[in-house]
């Protein structure tokens, strides 16, 4: 096959049989996990930094205005890891007449389903971290997890602005989860497998948004729009609706413990973009364009997480845009968005694709 | 001694249920209660993930962890029972708790001394391919659960209509 030279599993295998030879299995298991663990939480620090660096910029750019400009040299590269090297030595202040476990614990329950779900991204062949048969649905349960945080940290902050802020986020939350998951039914439906490297193996012969045509794109758009409101992002940031709700949930958190959510935040980002570039664009497939066998031929020797990251960050910008194009919406025009027109339509497409499946009209 | 990876993760994911279980119910805070709770399905799912049957582990925490917490939270926020809920426990009520506790253990020692574990059952690492499920749970031969499955989608419709109706503003 044509993309085998950058398959990553035999590398992996044989790393695998040499800690085995010179130590016990499990040992060698143990080790592996400790290897992966820190790569995955340095990939989601790298990443955040150049998401919220990438954010400043785009942000600024559609404002006509410059942005971070001076910390380190002309394109104010360090202002981010400078900002967190600030952000990290912060007081993490404690609040009085509130349950301090909880304070303490949501977060990281944010945090967690953040990592859940980005340790399921095909990042190349062979290099995906957690493998199941089920995978896509795997992502959208852990998801669902995040929510709870949301909850918790407004209920223990002990205060009102945060607990309306938390009921808010979370019913929108919980809302979108069904727009989100009706448009990943229906490219489930399309490469009618749920483990995600077979879907972008399915893919090699061209993108499912291509493959799938009226129905992929109008799942590809519920999901663009669902996936912004469940990062809590572009017009739906109803968290930062500061004349209303100060900074909705989080608004007691300092230091890290804010961090840990702001960083979920981008993170949460990043991963709706890693899922929609999986189920619509491809993951690690090059891009081919049928006839043109040396513009493929120069695609292929394009390593898959090139493509991969390439194509996440390309939809990453375009949540930007969205994000810094509309204004904020009301909490009751973002409910009636959802399950008035969003859902409904999306149980339209799921049909349609249904029909299309059957008849064959997918390519 | 020779233990496996396994069962070590399991017997480590099997202490921290039990400490969860013990603390949803002897915690003083409904909310606290709620979150520990999760845990436990938290942990349920991962015994599930170790067995190989992912399916399940996810529909575990799509469905207990994802939308019963949720809800719990959810109610608990919105009807603002916030109270200290120690209790006192009067003698009648305590014997009884116990009665019933050791019947339930010797009911479950009765099962499992007379039945045994079934050791070989689930192949060891191996992934329960999700078709097998998908056919099962959509069959109609033997050992196929369409009936069960439609009688719960109706179960769930008439969970649907009632609460619509009760949710419904009067005229």
């Amino acid at each position: 096959m044509f993309l085998d030279y950058y398959n990553l599993s035999p590398l992996l295998m044989q790393i695998h049989a040499f800690l085995c030879s010179v130590m016990p299995e499990w040992l060698a298991l143990t080790l592996e996990g400790l290897v992966v663990g820190v790569f995955i939480l340095v990939m989601y620090a790298v990443l955040a930094i150049i998401l919220i660096y990438m954010e400043r910029k785009v942000c600024a750019a559609f404002q006509c205005r410059i942005g971070p400009n001076r910390v380190g040299g002309k394109g104010g590269l360090l202002q981010v890891p400078a900002d967190v090297l600030k952000i990290l030595t912060k007081e993490i202040i404690s609040l009085k007449h509130s349950d301090h476990f909880l304070y303490a614990l949501a977060p990281f329950l944010v945090i967690l389903a953040s990592i859940l779900t980005f340790s399921c991204l095909p990042w190349n062949k062979g290099g995906e971290i957690l493998h199941m048969n089920i995978g896509i649905f795997f992502v959208l349960a852990a998801s669902s997890i995040g929510v709870l945080g949301i909850l918790l940290a407004g209920w223990s902050s002990n205060s009102k602005y945060t607990l309306i802020g938390a009921v808010r986020s979370g019913a929108m939350i919980i809302s979108y989860e069904l727009s989100i998951g009706l448009s990943v039914l229906t490219m489930v439906v399309m490469s009618g497998a749920m483990d995600i490297q077979t879907i972008v193996e399915g893919q090699a012969n061209g993108w499912n948004i291509f493959k799938g045509h009226i129905p992929a794109i109008m799942a590809f758009i519920i999901y663009l729009i669902a996936g912004n409101a469940e990062a809590n992002r572009g017009p739906f940031d109803l968290a930062e609706a500061e004349q209303e709700l100060t900074a909705g949930y989080h608004t007691e958190y300092s230091g890290m413990h804010f961090g840990f959510f702001y960083l979920a935040e981008y993170l949460n980002l990043f991963i709706t973009a890693g899922i929609a570039t999986t189920l619509f664009l491809g993951g690690w497939m090059p891009l081919h364009i049928a006839g043109l066998d040396g513009l493929n031929m120069v695609m292929d020797y394009i390593p898959g997480f090139v493509w991969f990251i390439g194509k996440t960050f390309f939809i990453v910008f375009l949540l930007m845009w969205i994000r810094w194009t509309f204004p904020r919406l009301r909490i009751d025009q973002v409910l009636t968005l959802e399950w008035k027109y969003l859902m409904p339509l999306s149980l339209v497409v799921l049909l349609l694709m249904t029909v299309c499946k059957v008849f064959g009209l997918t390519f | 001694m020779n233990i496996s990876l396994q069962e070590i993760v399991f017997y480590i994911v099997g202490a921290c249920i039990i400490a969860c279980s013990i603390l949803a119910v002897t915690t003083g805070k409904i909310l606290r209660a709620a979150t520990y709770l999760l845990f436990v399905l938290l942990g349920t799912g991962a015994i599930y993930g170790i067995l190989g049957y992912t399916f399940l582990s996810a529909v575990q925490l799509m469905v207990y962890a994802g939308g019963i917490v949720v809800l719990y939270v959810f109610s608990i926020l919105l009807t603002q029972s916030d109270k200290n809920m120690k209790y006192k426990i009067n003698r009648a009520k305590l014997i009884s708790v116990l009665l019933t506790i050791v019947i339930g253990a010797a009911l479950v020692l009765f099962l499992v001394m007379t039945n045994g574990f079934a050791l070989n059952l689930i192949p060891q690492g191996v992934e329960l391919p999700v078709e097998n499920i998908g056919h099962a749970l959509i069959g109609t031969g033997k050992y196929q659960f369409v009936l069960p499955f439609e009688v719960v989608s109706v179960l769930l419709l008439a969970c649907m209509i009632g609460a619509i109706l009760i949710a419904r503003k009067q005229k």
